[in-house]
């Protein structure tokens, strides 16, 4: 595969075909050659544009809304888009088109806190409860059957009642309900990858369990427990979006999705575009996050086709 | 070198008790090759597996170069006894790298010096250094299994149990890792126990040879004694006969022999 | 249990196979799996012999068209008898398939349907292409079964593929192919799977089946020993090409060095040597070229 140097100089290969020299040569190769295949994977690259839109919105909220999304004008109410007021406005006279980008960072927000509570607990407890087995995984299963009974509706509920009502409340909801799906995946993959040759060879090495663990069994986790992760994204914002759409997650006057909907839906048949706004993009978003996730599952796991 | 006496295993169903391995005896002296060949169900990679560790609910009694492989295996019992798989394709970790896979026994174990070492035991397989950064998938069936004898190599073990080490390989490829293995066993005078059920491939590369069936060892004999057919055991006998090539006649007397439906 | 053969001329190749292509179209390259081979299949067990790569399973499967969608097969000649199976509509191709020309795969365990009886299997293969009631076809397939020396036929029609053994499984498969009394099998690494006592018996079957039947057998196989007791010519593939054609009784005379670095490589119980001759691959060999007939 690599080109011995000759009496002249040889001309050089592009990186990703020629022989990685480092371990850090070889990791770039494998990073650059998933990216090519995810950037030929047009309607993933759509969900890519999306998010990195969202990201933008939400980082230049200030900038990029026309209006103060707070700021009430109740002579204004329930005016239908126009130039000034490209969504419209609400039932309060705030401009709907800016309320929606700097509920992107809310989304954001939940979105992210979510992730990145649920995948690494749910990858490491799943992995470990695989490896070991017997009286380990049936106690871990057992807790992850607790939190599976729990819809995360009844649990927000139940932090509400405790805590009043709230963003957090709602995030700690979803990511307790949301965890043991991940644990699973993480166990059922686990399952497989310990009974493999491999796995046999470290521990004939000498390897104990948790370098096993975390050296050989997390990154073969990893692919699926991602792609789970990007695709339950959506769900998330879906649920965050119920919730709001509740009153019981993120409290007026914040500019979550799911409450602008909810109130929006009192106005519907006078004032459509007070839900069709929001409505759109949580829809937009959550179909964004959908079709990264498969763009990515086809780079991290192509045999998943 | 390698001692097994009265070897048993057995795993519980729901309903019954399942003997998988009765009464198993046999040594191996030091610089030896032992075979152990058997058809499937014979038992033959679960006696390996045993006396490499990885089974642990046996009774009766194993030892490697006197000392006892039952209790907590030491470090040093993993420097002195090693393993290469059958499976080319499943026996390395798909996202490590060759070089991540060879050096990785080496720091489990804290030893030094790991990019010379790693050049030289890929030499010594006749793998190009070129190769120490490709991933499994980049690597072709012989290739990987050299890998894996690399990593068996790696920490300098005195014996090295192969299980069906080139079952999965084409033919022309088997022969070079039966040379490498050859060769290998000769420069560091290594034990070998070696399992398959490719009999000319076990008669190729030992000295005696054990035959196992149905959990049981029906015979252990030279090798020599085995190709001059002069094997004690009928089923020996037959094994022999039958892997020579397809004839007729011994096909319908071992029709009448065994159990159909 | 003999039948007289289709054709109407016992001594008429069954197959004819002429610069035979096989191409794969994928996004950016073609990959040729199949180069230019020819041969003809009389009354007789022909063995296709190779290495991992070199083709052999893939021409088995164009005589059938049984090849992934974007296989392109052509050839000059591809002929069954009187159908051109190389301009064959898949209409005409499923009624040879299974009827005429039967295929054996190597795995009882991967081509026997897992949730449905074995003997539900070999009577339902019957009925596809035979119009009789369900009761012929249960009775034809428990003289199927008894023909590949299963003893209880009765009691291994109600069982299910897990349940059977290896051997018990391909004697099973051998039944379902050999029900509809085909011309010709086409059987890919049908023993590789199995104990080397199973495989002797297997083996006697089909050998007994096939004789008693003047069927033509294609016996694709990686093992050259095998073959070379077991069938009457070998054809030896490499890299997409047939490099050498010869009758199994001289197989030592092999000429092409692929062929003689082939059969020096296999470890031998005949002769026990201190190092195996490793197959120095000469370059020239995934040439297109003649190849070397006897």
């Amino acid at each position: 595969m690599s080109s011995e140097p000759t009496a002249a100089p040889a001309p050089k290969q592009p990186f990703l075909t020629r022989e990685a020299r480092s371990p850090r040569e070889a990791i770039l190769q494998r990073l650059g050659i998933g990216a090519l295949t995810f950037l030929g994977n047009r309607l993933a690259m759509v969900g890519l544009a999306i998010i990195v839109l969202l990201v933008v919105l939400a980082i230049f909220a200030p900038l990029i809304a026309t209006h103060d999304p707070n700021l009430q004008n109740l002579r204004g109410a329930r005016l239908p888009p126009s130039a000034t007021n490209f969504f419209g406005t609400d039932e309060y006279g705030r401009d709907i088109f800016s309320r929606i980008v700097h509920g992107a960072r809310i989304t954001l927000y939940i979105v992210g806190l979510v992730t990145v509570t649920v995948g690494p607990i749910g990858l490491i407890v799943g992995a470990i409860s695989g490896y070991f087995g017997g009286f380990v995984d049936t106690i871990v299963m057992r807790i992850t059957d607790l939190f599976l009974a729990f819809p995360s509706l009844i649990l927000t509920l139940a932090f509400v009642a405790v805590l009043g009502p709230g963003l957090e409340q709602a995030v700690l909801a979803i990511a307790l309900t949301g965890w043991p799906a991940m644990a699973r995946l993480a166990r059922a993959e686990t399952l497989t990858i310990r009974s493999t040759d491999y796995i046999a060879a470290a521990k004939l090495q000498g390897a104990s369990s948790w370098h096993i663990i975390f050296h050989s069994v997390i990154p073969m986790c990893l692919p699926s427990v991602i792609v789970r992760l990007t695709l339950n994204m959506a769900g998330i914002i879906l649920t965050a979006a119920g919730l709001g759409f509740l009153g019981l997650g993120a409290q007026p006057p914040t500019p979550e999705w799911g409450a602008m909907t909810s109130t929006g839906r009192a106005y519907m048949l006078d004032s459509w575009w007070m839900v069709t706004f929001p409505g759109l993009a949580i829809m937009i978003v959550s179909l964004a996050f959908n079709l990264f996730g498969d763009g990515l599952r086809d780079v991290l796991d192509p045999k998943s086709n | 070198m390698i001692s097994v006496q009265n070897l048993d295993l057995a795993f519980q169903t729901a309903a019954e008790e399942h003997k998988v391995l009765n009464a198993i005896n046999f040594e191996v002296a030091p610089g030896e090759v032992f075979g152990l060949v058997g058809e499937s169900g014979s038992g033959k990679s679960t006696v390996l597996r045993c006396i490499a560790g990885l089974y642990r609910h046996w009774t009766g009694g194993i030892s490697v170069d006197g000392q006892s492989v039952a209790g907590r295996l030491t470090k040093a019992h993993h420097r002195k006894i090693q393993m290469v798989f059958q499976d080319p394709y499943g026996s390395l970790h798909p996202k490590h790298t060759v070089n991540t896979t060879l050096a990785a026994p080496l720091r489990i174990h804290s030893i030094g010096d790991i990019d010379r070492r790693i050049v030289e035991v890929l030499g010594q397989v006749g793998l190009p250094t070129a190769a120490r950064f490709r991933y499994p998938h980049q690597l072709s069936g012989g290739q990987r299994q050299r890998v894996a004898i690399a990593r068996a190599l790696i920490l300098e073990p005195s014996v090295l149990l192969l299980d069906e080490p080139t079952s999965a390989l084409d033919v022309s490829v088997q022969a070079e890792i039966l040379n490498l293995l050859a060769d290998v066993r000769r420069a560091r005078n290594l034990t070998y126990i070696m399992v398959s059920h490719d009999l000319a491939v076990v008669a190729h590369l030992c000295d005696r040879v054990g035959v196992m069936q149905q959990g049981r060892i029906e015979e252990v004999l030279e090798v020599p004694t085995l190709l001059a057919g002069e094997a004690r055991t009928d089923y020996t006998r037959i094994l022999f006969e039958a892997s020579r090539r397809y004839d007729r006649s011994m096909a319908s007397s071992l029709a009448g022999a065994a159990k159909t439906a | 249990m003999s039948s007289t053969p289709k054709a109407t001329d016992p001594s008429a190749p069954l197959f004819q196979v002429e610069d035979l292509w096989v191409r794969y179209r994928m996004r950016y390259t073609s990959f040729e799996a199949v180069r230019g081979v020819s041969f003809n299949l009389g009354r007789e067990k022909l063995a296709i012999v190779g290495e991992s790569g070199s083709g052999k399973s893939t021409v088995g499967r164009a005589l059938l068209k049984l090849l992934a969608g974007n296989a392109e097969i052509t050839a000059s000649r591809l002929q069954f008898g009187e159908v051109d199976i190389a301009h064959a509509d898949e209409k005409t191709m499923q009624t040879i398939r299974g009827a005429r020309v039967s295929m054996i795969l190597q795995d009882p365990k991967f081509s026997l349907n897992p949730v449905i009886p074995v003997g539900e299997q070999i009577a339902e293969a019957y009925r596809v292409h035979q119009k009789v009631s369900r009761q012929e076809a249960k009775a034809r397939t428990l003289d199927m079964l008894a023909a590949v020396q299963i003893r209880s036929p009765e009691r291994v029609f109600g069982q299910y593929a897990h349940q059977v053994s290896g051997g018990m499984g391909q004697r099973i498969m051998i039944a379902m192919m050999l029900i509809s009394n085909p011309e010709v099998i086409i059987a890919d690494e049908p023993t590789s799977a199995l104990d080397v006592t199973v495989r002797l018996q297997v083996l006697a079957i089909l050998d007994d089946l096939v004789r008693q039947r003047g069927m033509g057998l294609i016996f694709i196989s990686h093992d050259l020993n095998l073959v070379r007791s077991f069938c009457d010519r070998v054809i030896i593939m490499y890299g997409g090409q047939i490099m050498e054609t010869v009758a199994a009784a001289d197989l030592d005379n092999v000429q092409h060095p692929y062929s003689r670095g082939l059969l020096n490589a296999l470890p031998s119980l005949e002769h026990r040597r201190p190092r195996l001759p490793v197959m120095q691959r000469d370059p020239s060999w995934s040439r297109l070229q003649k190849e070397i007939t006897p």
